[in-house]
């Protein structure tokens, strides 16, 4: 350890002899003040944090945000699992059953998923595309706003109806919401309501960070920062802007004809006045699958960001990367339909789908690919980043793999809306999104903070979360298979799933304990982590050029950029990229 | 790659306008939400289970359409006299582009009215109305947000405060007017022509 120390100080001398702007040469008038912990001043830091237009507050903002959010979520899925926990359970009522997977469904895609990858992405593109701020930064702040407000309307819901205990009025009627269930005839009073108009404020929200982030990308670069030489993250989250461009859309006018159907008594959804419930779930799904792209761009981003870094190799095939990424989005605006099977399209219909869901296959194998031809021949090296991204890998393809059995029609029929859908899916978005959302964290939270986050309590955070999920989802597959539906809130003993879904139950609760240590160590790293400096990973990207925690004004000087990699150049003069 | 020195020239590249391509994001979205609703629209022609039926009520709108596509025409007349600096010639054209949008408002306006109160169409009567009111409608409030900004831009321009920097905010103005002229092409195609 105090060799490396000795080597980044040696690189930061040989660094300050280069033209790149270096961290801390300016005074910061900011921090000089002293800070007296007085109310005014509690106030005014607040009042700070809430005016802000700062990327690096509002993205510092979202993170929290989304993490309460994954505390509540997160809350209601252990109290799910425990009502399944075995059969004929009376732990939770029917009804709050189906308003807490509603809920839990919901917060987790469009309060956690989403707005945890806009706070990353607020606060490295500008770092590493080594400009001063995002490119509308009150459009930003406003994106942001809009995006808290909705989770507060959705969660709003709680309160009125049966009381906090009942929970509430909040929406029953699942995360796709079918019609015509959602119609007034048979959702009455207000909880349907609270979910679409929750779901269109957080969709402005979203809309408006994806013109952020594309417009960032590509007006605002420092000099000689080509397209290409930008940072895979900044290309994945492009493709991820425009997918939510894309995607997030049609949900909102979907959203907007629900909306139209239960206030003006419009007959969209109304299958009593000729209405089609089919067409709901065509324009859910249109928004629905292009969504998970929306989520696993980033973390793909994350990943060719970490990877690289802890095999001490550049990336493996950077325009090939870039290439997939797009064609992935490409197709995944076509597959939409592969959540229907079993509504009864034609042949061809089906034949179409499920071609086009498998062709998405061959993109990602190719990012798996140049991900695995990374780490081949470098010196890897076992930090906790690195320990999320290798499990990422291993997950991923497992959860794509269930993915091209579920796209076979024919299996479809017999699995469709079981468990071992739902265990598909979580293991793309545990397995592979949030383990992939940790490794960003241990990665740039010395960044954020100007500390690290604590090794030990890292790598019990990870065993325990690997450990915890695949007790739970990889046993989930099995009640599925065995023909276990989701979305019930119990079954009978002689079904032959109580075990099962005890052990779901028991990973669920070894998963919550992981968590518990994570925010933990984000608690305490941020007092007594140890100093960062500004590269602890000997990393290669601008971002870590600044200070961490970077000053308000980003660089000291722009940045000039002559690789993928700039700071590899300046440490290795003789050896540019 | 190793002998490549590290004062290579960088290769500068000209950055595109954010406006521009913050209005072209926009409108992607726009046309995305407007997508659907055109979708559920023709999904929806023929599916009414009572009347009035689009053939009995609907006129072709031609003056009304007439009036919103030339105000594309004025508005690009308008921008090239900005550029010139031609203040007179800008407010004449740009006025006139709020004037036919304005017109073509009216002309929905009546057009509503007469459907509400001679043929006793609403929203809620059958699929028809829900499908039509949601899409025209759905226009309607892009032109209104658009005349605001519009006359936002003319009260500027008559208290002399825009100043030359601000072109190229009106130039991504005017191409959400365009976007707002195009929507209409498909409304009227898929509404009065198609689906009638």
């Amino acid at each position: 350890m105090a060799q490396r120390g000795a080597a980044i100080r040696q690189e930061g001398k040989s660094m300050s002899e280069s033209s790149m702007p270096l961290p801390g040469r300016l005074p910061d008038a900011a921090e000089q003040e002293s800070r007296a912990d007085t109310f005014g001043n509690i106030v005014e830091i607040l009042h700070d944090w809430v005016t802000t237009v700062d990327h690096k507050k509002i993205g510092i903002l979202y993170i929290l945000y989304s993490l309460a959010m994954l505390v509540a979520g997160g809350i209601e899925i252990l109290l799910i699992r425990l009502q399944l926990a075995g059969p004929r359970l009376n732990i939770i009522p029917a009804e709050v059953f189906n308003r807490l997977f509603t809920m839990h469904g919901t917060t987790m895609i469009f309060f956690v998923a989403m707005p945890i990858f806009v706070g990353f992405a607020n606060y490295l593109v500008p770092l590493m595309l080594g400009v001063r701020d995002i490119a509308f930064p009150r459009l930003n702040a406003f994106s942001f706003w809009m995006t808290a407000f909705g989770g507060l309307l959705l969660y709003y819901s709680f309160l009125g109806g049966d009381g906090l205990q009942g929970a509430g009025t909040a929406p029953d009627v699942g995360w796709f919401a079918y019609a015509p269930l959602t119609e007034r005839a048979f959702s009455r009073g207000h909880s349907t309501d609270f979910w679409a108009l929750a779901l269109i404020l957080s969709g402005f929200g979203s809309i408006g960070g994806a013109i952020n982030f594309i417009t960032t990308a590509f007006c605002l670069r420092c000099k000689g920062m080509t397209l290409f030489r930008m940072p895979l993250f900044v290309w994945l989250m492009i493709v991820s802007s425009v997918l939510v461009i894309l995607a997030v859309s049609p949900l909102t006018a979907a959203q907007a004809m629900l909306l139209i159907d239960r206030y003006l008594g419009g007959h969209f959804f109304d299958t009593q006045a000729g209405g089609s419930a089919t067409i709901w779930m065509h324009f859910f799904w249109i928004f629905g699958h292009p969504e998970v792209y929306v989520l696993i761009m980033p973390a793909f981003g994350i990943a060719s960001e970490v990877i690289p870094v802890f095999s001490r190799k550049a990336i493996f095939g950077y325009p090939a990367m870039v290439a997939a990424s797009v064609s992935i989005a490409f197709v995944s605006l076509s597959v939409w339909a592969h959540h229907m099977f079993t509504i009864g399209m034609s042949a061809a219909g089906n034949a179409f789908f499920a071609l086009s869901t498998m062709i998405v296959g061959i993109p990602t194998g190719i990012k798996i690919f140049n991900w695995l031809a990374t780490l081949w021949g470098g010196k890897i090296r076992f930090e906790v980043p690195m320990l999320f991204s290798l499990a990422f890998l291993f997950q991923f393809l497992i959860a794509g793999l269930t993915g091209i059995m579920l796209a076979v029609a024919p299996f479809n029929w017999q699995l469709h809306n079981s468990y071992f859908v739902v265990a598909h899916f979580h293991y793309v978005i545990v397995g592979a999104i949030l383990f992939m959302v940790f490794a960003g964290f241990y990665y740039w939270y010395p960044k954020v903070t100007g500390r690290m986050l604590d090794d030990r309590l890292g790598k019990l955070h990870f065993w325990l979360f690997v450990i915890g999920f695949h007790v739970t989802f990889d046993v989930m597959h099995i009640p599925g298979i065995l023909g276990m539906p989701r979305q019930i809130y119990t079954y009978e003993i002689d079904r032959g799933w109580g075990t099962l879904n005890l052990i779901v139950t028991i990973g669920a609760f070894i998963q919550a304990i992981a968590i518990i240590i994570f925010v933990l160590n984000l608690i305490v790293s941020l007092f007594k982590g140890k100093i960062a400096g500004p590269d602890p990973w000997d990393a290669w990207t601008l971002e870590w050029t600044t200070a961490s925690p970077p000053h308000d004004y980003n660089f000291d000087a722009e940045p000039v950029v002559y690789s993928a990699r700039p700071l590899w150049d300046l440490k290795h003069p003789d050896d540019p990229d | 790659m190793s002998t490549l020195p590290i004062s290579v020239p960088v290769t500068d590249t000209h950055l595109p306008y954010k406006g521009r391509v913050a209005m072209f994001t926009l409108i992607a979205a726009e046309s995305a939400i407007f997508s659907i609703f055109v979708v559920a629209y023709i999904y929806y022609i023929g599916q009414s289970l009572s009347g009035p039926t689009p053939r009995e009520v609907l006129d072709l709108p031609i003056f009304n359409t007439i009036f919103l596509l030339s105000s594309s025409l004025t508005i690009m007349l308008a921008e090239r006299a900005l550029v010139r600096r031609a203040m007179g010639n800008f407010n004449l054209f740009w006025g006139l582009t709020i004037l036919l949008g304005a017109i073509f408002l009216i002309g929905t306006g009546r057009e509503w009215y007469k459907l509400i109160t001679v043929d006793h169409l609403t929203i809620s009567t059958n699929l028809f109305g829900t499908t039509y009111y949601s899409l025209v409608g759905l226009h309607a409030l892009h032109v209104i947000v658009g005349l605001i900004l519009l006359t936002a831009v003319l009260v500027f321009s008559l208290m002399k405060a825009l100043r030359p920097e601000d072109t190229k905010r009106i130039e991504v103005l005017a191409l959400y007017w365009h976007f707002v002229d195009c929507v209409w092409i498909v409304v009227f195609t898929v509404v009065y022509v198609i689906g009638r």
